[in-house]
């Protein structure tokens, strides 16, 4: 939780009883005062939505980059950034491919915007046979450019971002079959809590024409007959 | 490791209370302790509406009691309500408990007009005003008289962000939600249009949505917009196609002929054929990947149909009852709210549906509705996101008893007679047309109940015909706790939906009674050749939803419809898990089979804008594709996969294409 909200939000906890000892003991005015007070501190209903975003999703869970660095899912690569999100594993020779090559191609379409104004994160499956160097190497197969990183950790912690950002299927015995795994991108701008998803395997400039609704959601659009 | 139906890791302690909910309420539906009072008198029940021996049941039914019961509760007893132990989506816990039953259903005022719009209304976009819109009106350029560019009615409507109560316990707080305004104000859902076939009507839609910023989002949304007018035969450009939207401070007119198909073609000398005449759409928001939140956050409303036999008034042509007195639109969502602070919460990161646990209807969490002992028609609307209902009327005072009420519209359409009965089924963007006579209950209370066990965004957890006996099990379940599985729940066990409170004193009713059997339109014949059968398969491939292996593209027109010309479409779903409520746009459609058998069931008998289409199940129907020029999409209506890629473009042309498997 970020630190302001966390402040906001005991504030508005602590005040809370007191209002309620005010309406017993005193008049209209001080209750209202103590409401309004209560209220100022009361976090609004866009910071209690990012909060529950946050919580419920994009656990701060530690991960190490590609490159070895060690990095935390929420605070270093999801906070106030607009973001791509797909998971693959190393040795995944049916979906991953497809979905790696085709995002390859999408950061060339989105251009100098990924790294300084929009991040591809790629999440490994089975941390447990992707370890930095392999994703490196991984990474590199595909000619993944600046801004675009490959990410993997321990395996509850990633198990724990699949999930939170929705990549599992109702049945655990298809959720488990890491073959059949979720082939889709997630994406979105955090601070807007602007969020949906495509397909990885979608048409590579419809996929980043999509992403870039992120980057300028006053798009106006029309497609001709 | 333990897992609950969505497939998330949970406690051992959890998971045990979810199999001894699950055991409980499979015990009591077998020994036919489904009423309250049964239990009650069993002494499972406390006075303060605690269950004592059967700790752990589902309260769905709970939540939904009687007033006069729940004001016998002590405080406290509040805790037992509302809460939904196993069906909740996602990541989210149950919505905080609510009274059932405070509000009155709020019905929706009809759309106001105006006399001119500023600036007029062009025939081309105008594009220097702010105009977003794909081509010029098709209509006025077919037929300038019978279509003047500035037709005689006009609608000038905002979509904006308001703020309002879903229920008036406070338990909730105000809600901040989209809606539409026609000038006396935002609501959600949106005025109801009372429309009429051979008056033209546009509606100038003005995005007037706050801009984007952290400040205003509540979570979810995406102020971009295009409304699309549900079912309505629609020239493209006016149609509100997912890939044209617009920001704040634009706009779209959009031209509604309110004209029967055929009447540019094959009923050009009748100008259109009445038989295919519509009665009840809808409009909504459509921006493509948002629908299902920007629907969610309250971009819905009516848009009712009428001609001179469907005329709104009960002294005339088929002598339906009165609207808007006796003939009342019902918008049924599903929503969740946030345990602690109570705001409406969608679930962004879910793939494959989204259930709620609060029931909403015209915008309002289980609402009553005081009613007189006459005859009404109802206008019932699934608006979604992914929940199928399967309504009965049920007196709690007697469970045993089937209260059969007339089904007379499938979607849009009137059928060509009244069919009597026991439940209705409806999916996400079905609509259903229905008479209830109260006549027989005054004096009493009733509730429209939703009865159909669904356990997830798959879609029923058995799944079997409408005229599924109580307690089938299912086949097609998967998951920990889905097997055996009842494809209905036992009368008063399911989600009180809207309580109806009948008045005891008598009045006259002068509207058709549909026990005499009257005959409403014919049904168009559906012998004529097709020039192409296509072939659409819904499916999933590594958790993307695809129409034939392809993903929607907004860029990419799929194949080409010749314009009019006669097509069938199969739609196969061979996933085995999912119902798929499957929608085209501009034309309707008539089942001619499914699995290769005739249809049945009465809601399967009409002409339809939206099929389900089952697991394992391949349904073939028949279309015109008439009139109008210009791109269209088919795509499944459970919003969550529309949303992710089950949707595909296609465009009527004059020369179309033979592309079997588009």
């Amino acid at each position: 939780m970020p630190e302001v909200s966390r402040r906001k939000l005991l504030g508005w906890t602590a005040l809370a009883p007191l209002a309620g000892a005010a309406a017993f003991t005193a008049g209209g005015a001080a209750v209202e005062a103590a409401e309004q007070a209560a209220e100022a501190q009361r976090p609004t209903t866009s910071e209690r939505a990012r909060q529950r975003i946050q919580h419920q999703h994009l656990p701060n869970v530690p991960l190490l980059t590609h490159e070895g660095k060690q990095v935390r899912f929420y605070d270093d690569l999801i906070k106030g950034k607009i973001v791509t999100l797909n998971f693959f594993y190393t040795r995944c020779d049916e979906i991953c491919p497809g979905v790696t090559a085709n995002l390859a191609q999408v950061q060339k379409l989105l251009g100098a915007d990924v790294g300084s104004k929009l991040f591809m994160y790629s999440f490994s499956l089975k941390p447990e046979e992707d370890d930095v160097a392999t994703i490196r190497k991984y990474r590199s197969l595909f000619h993944a450019g600046p801004g675009w990183t490959f990410l993997t950790g321990k395996p509850a912690d990633m198990e724990q971002i699949r999930r939170g950002i929705g990549f599992q299927y109702p049945d655990p015995a298809i959720d488990r079959d890491k073959t059949q795994h979720i082939g889709n991108v997630r994406y979105g701008n955090e601070p807007l809590m602007l969020w949906a998803a495509c397909p990885g395997l979608a048409n590579a400039s419809y996929l980043a024409e999509s992403i870039s609704w992120m980057l300028r959601p006053e798009t106006n659009r029309i497609q001709k007959s | 490791m333990y897992y609950n139906v969505f497939g998330e890791r949970v406690s051992r302690r959890r998971f045990k209370q979810m199999c001894d909910a699950a055991k409980n309420r499979r015990e009591l539906i077998a020994a036919g302790l489904t009423g309250r009072r049964d239990l009650f008198k069993m002494g499972l029940l406390t006075a303060g509406g605690a269950l004592v021996a059967k700790r752990g049941l589902s309260a769905r039914a709970w939540g939904q009691v009687d007033p006069s019961i729940t004001a016998k509760q002590s405080s406290g007893a509040n805790a037992n309500t509302g809460t939904n132990q196993n069906c909740v989506p996602g990541n989210q816990t149950a919505s905080p408990p609510t009274k059932p039953f405070l509000d009155p259903l709020p019905i929706m005022p009809l759309t106001r007009r105006v006399a001119a719009l500023s600036p007029t209304p062009t025939l081309n976009p105008n594009t220097g005003a702010g105009e977003v819109r794909a081509a010029a009106f098709q209509a006025p350029i077919i037929n300038p008289n019978a279509f003047p560019v500035v037709p005689g009615i006009l609608y000038n409507i905002h979509q904006r962000q308001f703020t309002a109560r879903q229920t008036s316990d406070t338990t909730l707080p105000v809600q901040t939600l989209w809606g539409f305004d026609d000038g006396t104000g935002a609501r959600s859902p949106g005025p109801t249009y009372q429309a009429f076939y051979g008056k033209p009507q546009l509606t100038r839609n003005i995005n007037s949505l706050p801009p984007v910023t952290q400040v205003n989002n509540t979570g979810f949304g995406m102020p971009s917009v295009t409304t699309h007018l549900h079912n309505a035969h629609n020239p493209s450009e006016s149609d509100g196609n997912p890939c044209d939207f617009y920001t704040a401070g634009h706009f779209c007119d959009q031209y509604y002929p309110n004209v029967l198909a055929g009447f540019n073609s094959d009923h050009a000398s009748t100008f259109g054929d009445v038989n295919e005449a519509l009665s009840t759409l809808w409009y909504h928001d459509h921006r493509v990947d948002f629908t299902s939140q920007n629907t969610y956050k309250g971009l819905a409303g009516f848009y009712c149909l009428f001609n001179q036999f469907d005329t709104g008034d009960s002294s005339t042509g088929f002598h339906l009852p009165d609207f808007p007195q006796f003939d009342i639109p019902l918008l049924f969502a599903d929503r969740v709210y946030d345990p602690t602070t109570g705001d409406l919460v969608f679930d962004l990161f879910n793939l494959d549906g989204i259930l709620g646990d609060k029931f909403l209807v015209n915008g309002m969490i289980q609402p009553f509705l005081n009613v007189q002992p006459r005859r009404y028609r109802f206008r019932l609307l699934d608006t979604g996101p992914s929940r199928f209902y399967e309504f009965f009327l049920t007196n709690l005072q007697s469970t045993g008893t089937t209260n059969p009420f007339w089904l007379i519209g499938t979607d849009g359409n009137l059928i060509p007679h009244p069919v009597q009965v026991q439940s209705v089924r409806i999916g996400p963007a079905e609509r259903v047309d229905v008479i209830i006579d109260f006549s027989k209950f005054a004096g009493k209370t009733l509730y429209l109940e939703n009865r159909l066990n669904q356990l997830n965004g798959q879609g029923p957890a058995a799944v079997d015909s409408q005229v599924a006996a109580q307690n089938a099990t299912a086949t097609e379940c998967s998951g920990v706790l889905n097997s055996n599985q009842p494809a209905i729940l036992a009368a008063g066990a399911g989600n009180l939906v809207l309580q109806f409170r009948v008045s005891s004193v008598p009045c006259t009713d002068d509207s058709v009674d549909p026990a005499t059997n009257p005959s409403f339109y014919r049904l168009p014949s559906t012998n004529a050749p097709p020039r192409v059968v296509r072939t659409f398969k819904f499916d999933r491939l590594n958790g993307q939803w695809s129409i034939n292996g392809q993903f929607m593209d907004c860029n990419t027109f799929r194949f080409a419809v010749q314009q009019n010309s006669v097509e069938q479409w199969l739609l196969t779903n061979l996933t085995g898990d999912w119902t798929h409520p499957v929608h085209i746009h501009l034309e309707e459609h008539q089942i001619l089979s499914r699995n290769r058998v005739a249809p049945t069931v009465p809601a399967d008998l009409g002409r339809k804008d939206v099929t389900q289409l089952h697991p394992n199940e391949r349904a073939l129907l028949f279309f015109r594709f008439r009139d109008w020029l210009g791109k269209y999409p088919i795509h499944c209506h459970n919003v969550v996969h529309e949303d992710h890629a089950m949707m595909a473009l296609w465009h009527v042309v004059q020369q179309g294409d033979e592309i079997l498997v588009p």
